[in-house]
């Protein structure tokens, strides 16, 4: 099994890292009995885009990439396509990750959508990001099913 | 980036280790101009003969069996961990002395599976837990062992832990139910004294590249008079315990490995308990750490579990791969499984703590220095780690 360049890269020198103390959003996924949690943080502003956002996350090196470079590919997003991106396009960006890490993508996915329907939920606005995968009990970490 | 690695120290002599000098030169020739098939009549067919079969007499006295031919080599650990578990028990089934066989919960995969398989062909599995100290105790055995029990298999020196199990009782509750008894023996050959005759066990599997030796060739002891349906069958090399061509070379060079162990042993073990202690001392000191297996058990002199809670092992093994240092875990992201180390669940190790654990060996190259640097370079690490995570506040009070 073995990292692309830019996972390392994200592992070792990760964006956002942090909480946003006046978060509008918040999102905790994942279980730390599975050894992956994932935190992420996010300010929206009024035209519904993603402001600022940090992370926190216990986890693999690909947990710890896959939450950075989501941090990254958020930022300035609609709220809309944030919670569009799939976990595909987050190993994508990464140059791809080993199969067997692919449940990280997820979580990070899952991260943001959780954070993205916490803002709207507290605003009294309807949740737009659907089921969260890795909330499901039958949730396979190794699963390969398409989002 | 921080990939300008300062210095490389490798810390994980468990998994494997560099070949002796000594035994490359002893090899050579065998890789060379006495390339015969030792099952050739001529010359140099028999040049080699003699070469495999002195290696067989020393490596067989070295081990305390009764005979050479108690000596089988193989292509490799696992496969004498294999062809023991397979070859015994359903032998032994074929002779009508039952279909049932125990191992304990911390064996290695190349037992458990061979285990598994057994399961499905009509055997019946029992597991043998090692309690929290990470020893298996011969009264849990005991309580498992039926008429039917044809085989008995128990690691003797813990991969993981360390812990040394007491073989010899074991293997006595074992033989008064009727049953055999195979132990992998790969972490322990030329660490600790082993004697056959003095354990009591019928078989026993070594292995080459955890002791300077080269990959790729093991051995498989197995007592006279055990049942055996050998795995690999052909030409029947081995007295049909093993086709296959022999390893002349690897088998020249794991004698050779041996005899270095044992000659260096009485000045080399204290130094490595020495290392190992300083490890265990200096991650103890470190907040919310602990040592896997129990303190005053019996253990191997290089092997250190530890567990750093609240970080995951992977992500620990990584930073310290940027510094040059080389340990494993047994997080379940290192091993692409969903679980983490069995060996440590076994014990009772919770999962979410499973996760944080290092594996630190140490080996005929390591010193002091070594040592020093790891437990320099590790704090700062755990305490990114710590602090990059959700739930380590929570978890574990201040500190994050």
């Amino acid at each position: 099994m073995l990292y692309s360049d830019k996972v390392m890269d994200h592992f070792n020198n990760p964006r956002n890292v942090g909480v946003i103390e006046d978060a509008d959003g918040v999102g905790e996924v994942g279980n730390p009995v599975c050894g992956d949690v994932m935190k992420i943080t996010i300010k929206v502003d009024a035209a519904d885009r993603i402001d600022d956002i940090k992370f926190q996350t216990l986890g693999c090196g690909a947990a710890i990439a896959t939450s950075s470079i989501v941090t990254e590919m958020a930022r300035g997003m609609t709220l809309d396509d944030a919670v569009s991106i799939s976990k595909q396009q987050v190993a994508d960006e990464l140059g791809g990750l080993p199969p067997a890490k692919m449940h990280c993508s997820v979580l990070a996915t899952d991260g943001l959508k959780v954070a993205v329907d916490d803002f709207l939920v507290k605003n009294g606005r309807d949740p737009i990001a659907g089921p969260i995968k890795s909330s499901d009990p039958n949730f396979d970490p190794h699963g390969d099913e398409d989002d | 980036m921080t990939d300008e690695t300062i210095r490389t120290v490798y810390l994980d002599y468990a998994a494997t280790t560099p070949v002796d000098d000594a035994v490359v030169e002893a090899m050579l020739p065998f890789l060379g101009t006495r390339f015969g098939n030792p099952n050739s009549l001529y010359a140099m067919g028999r040049d080699s003969y003699r070469a495999l079969e002195e290696a067989r007499d020393t490596f067989a006295s070295a081990i305390g069996a009764a005979a050479p031919g108690e000596v089988v080599f193989t292509g490799c650990g696992t496969e004498a961990d294999n062809a023991a578990v397979l070859g015994i028990a359903t032998a032994a089934k074929a002779r009508n002395k039952g279909a049932h066989i125990i191992v304990s919960a911390f064996e290695h995969h190349a037992v458990l599976e061979p285990a598994k398989r057994l399961g499905k062909q009509g055997f019946e599995v029992s597991i043998v837990r090692p309690r929290e100290d990470g020893i298996v105790y011969p009264e849990d055995l005991a309580a498992l062992v039926r008429d039917d029990t044809v085989l008995v298999s128990v690691m003797h020196g813990n991969n993981e832990l360390g812990t040394v199990q007491p073989l010899k009782e074991l293997a006595e509750v074992a033989h008064r139910a009727g049953a055999y008894v195979h132990t992998d023996a790969i972490q322990t050959l030329g660490k600790i004294e082993w004697d056959a005759a003095d354990l009591g066990v019928d078989a026993a599997s070594f292995s080459a590249h955890k002791i300077y030796g080269p990959k790729g060739v093991g051995a498989l002891y197995l007592k006279r008079g055990t049942p055996f349906e050998p795995l690999l069958i052909g030409g029947g090399q081995e007295s049909k315990k093993r086709s296959g061509t022999q390893n002349v070379a690897g088998i020249v060079g794991l004698t050779k490995a041996l005899q270095l162990m044992i000659a260096e042993r009485e000045t080399e073990s204290p130094r490595l308990r020495a290392l190992r202690d300083r490890v265990i001392e200096g991650i103890l000191a470190m907040p919310n750490s602990l040592l896997n297996g129990g303190r005053d058990v019996p253990r191997l002199p290089h092997i250190a579990n530890l567990v750093l809670k609240g970080v995951e092992g992977e992500s620990m093994l990584l930073q310290l791969d940027n510094k040059g240092i080389a340990v494993s875990t047994g997080s379940a992201c290192s091993s692409g499984s969903l679980e983490p180390s069995h060996v440590l669940l076994a014990i009772g190790c919770p999962p979410e703590v499973a996760h944080g654990s290092l594996r630190v060996t140490v080996g005929r190259f390591t010193t002091e220095d070594d040592v020093d640097y790891l437990l320099e370079t590790l704090p700062p690490i755990v305490e990114r780690l710590r602090a990059m995570s959700p739930v380590y506040a929570k978890m574990f009070g201040s500190g994050a």
